[in-house]
């Protein structure tokens, strides 16, 4: 079976790409769970925008909603890459 | 004060259902007085799993409305004492659940009961909302599959910020674990996720790993809890999780392929 050739050779099954593919979604939807709906898709955008100037990966916005006392907080992290590209 | 436990997934056909039949008889079977409450408004389902549906006169909308009261609505289990089911309206408007009437009818039963069981409906909206509000626990019920560990991470965590203890920063809802329709098999041959997957994952304590079993559905053709089969793995299983939920410490029994070789034999015959 061709299937199973497929596994045996890339020796990975599907249980751990499974695993692997769960804890990157997890990771990402916790880190905007408690936070007001609109959050993801902010996110999203406020991404597009980066990239617009700068070259940035994926996972290089980070929001992160606190409260702090009677005050909410909204962080926003921008990891920039280590040499900015001449243009 | 009855301890109140709800039983959710997010994702639809998980065993939500079969797990509150099991843990609900389990419970009333060690002497507690239980009642189990069907939350899923539109798609009542577990009186057909406890097999007393043909003695379903008025439902938890009835109740909560006023126009019955508790004792005309609780079914009395036949073949366990101590165990009441207050089963779900099949009115199609889902707003009918308050949650000022929910509240009302749980702070009742809360009186003369020992544990409240919340049959939770799939989704993340208002059924399961209020099914989980006034949990002091929660049992999470996962399927060893992608989409159902995803949903369970989000019900965590509207556990974490939905529930009356979160909005009154009281000591959280207790989460379990209860992984269901494991095949240690298929795990084995790296088809499926692991206890331990799972686990890592979601990261709250297992509370115990039902394995898949073909009893299930004998069971629920039957509308006898598969608890009730104590010969079968399922049962066994649920046997277990009950005996944890009560504070026993139990190994996990059904994760391993049962080996079946000449070893083995060997040794049952030798011992
Ligand atoms: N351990 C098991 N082994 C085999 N089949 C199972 C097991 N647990 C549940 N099932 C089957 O899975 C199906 C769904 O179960 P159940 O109705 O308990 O899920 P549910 O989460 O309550 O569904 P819903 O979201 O629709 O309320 C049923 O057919 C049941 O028999
Ligand atoms: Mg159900």
């Amino acid at each position: 079976m061709r299937f199973l050739e497929f596994f045996r050779n890339n020796r990975k099954t599907t249980a751990t790409v499974a695993k692997e593919r769960l804890q990157i979604i997890v990771a990402r939807e916790r880190t905007t769970r408690n936070g007001p709906d609109y959050l993801p898709l902010m996110k999203e955008e406020l991404l597009l925008v980066v990239r617009k100037y700068i070259q940035v990966e994926e996972g290089a916005v980070t929001i992160q909603l606190d409260k702090e006392g009677d005050c909410e907080v909204l962080e926003l992290n921008i990891t920039l890459p280590d040499a900015p590209t001449a243009s | 004060m009855a301890e109140v436990i709800v039983i959710t997934s997010g994702k639809g056909g998980v065993g939500k259902t079969t797990t509150s039949a099991a843990i609900g008889t389990g419970l009333a079977m060690r002497g507690y007085k239980t009642v189990v409450i069907d939350f899923d408004v539109g798609l009542r389902n577990l009186d057909l799993i406890m097999g007393c549906e043909r003695r379903v006169v008025y439902d938890f909308v009835n109740v909560i409305r006023n126009e019955a009261n508790l004792t005309q609505s609780l079914i009395r289990d036949k073949r366990v004492d101590n165990l009441f089911i207050l089963p779900a309206s099949q009115t199609r408007d889902k707003d009918t659940l308050d949650i000022e009437g929910v509240e009302r009818v749980i702070n009742q039963l809360s009186e003369t009961f020992d544990y409240i069981v919340c049959d939770s409906p799939a989704g993340i909206e208002r059924g399961a909302f209020m099914a989980m509000y006034f949990a002091d626990q929660a049992v999470v019920v996962t399927n060893p599959e992608v989409s159902s560990v995803r949903d369970s991470d989000r019900i965590l965590g509207l556990l974490a910020s939905k529930t009356k203890r979160a909005e009154e920063e009281r000591e959280p809802v207790k989460e379990h674990l209860l992984l269901t329709r494991y095949e240690p098999s298929r795990v084995e041959k790296g088809e499926m996720l692991s206890v331990e997957d799972v686990k890592e994952i979601l990261a709250i304590p297992l509370l115990g790993v039902i394995p898949e079993s073909r009893e299930v559905l004998q069971a629920s053709n039957a509308g006898s809890p598969i608890i009730l089969a104590s010969e079968s793995d399922a049962g066994q299983a649920y046997e277990d999780a009950v005996s944890r939920l009560l504070g026993e410490d139990l190994v996990h029994r059904f994760v391993e392929v049962e080996k079946k070789g000449f070893f083995n034999r060997f040794r049952l015959f030798r011992s």
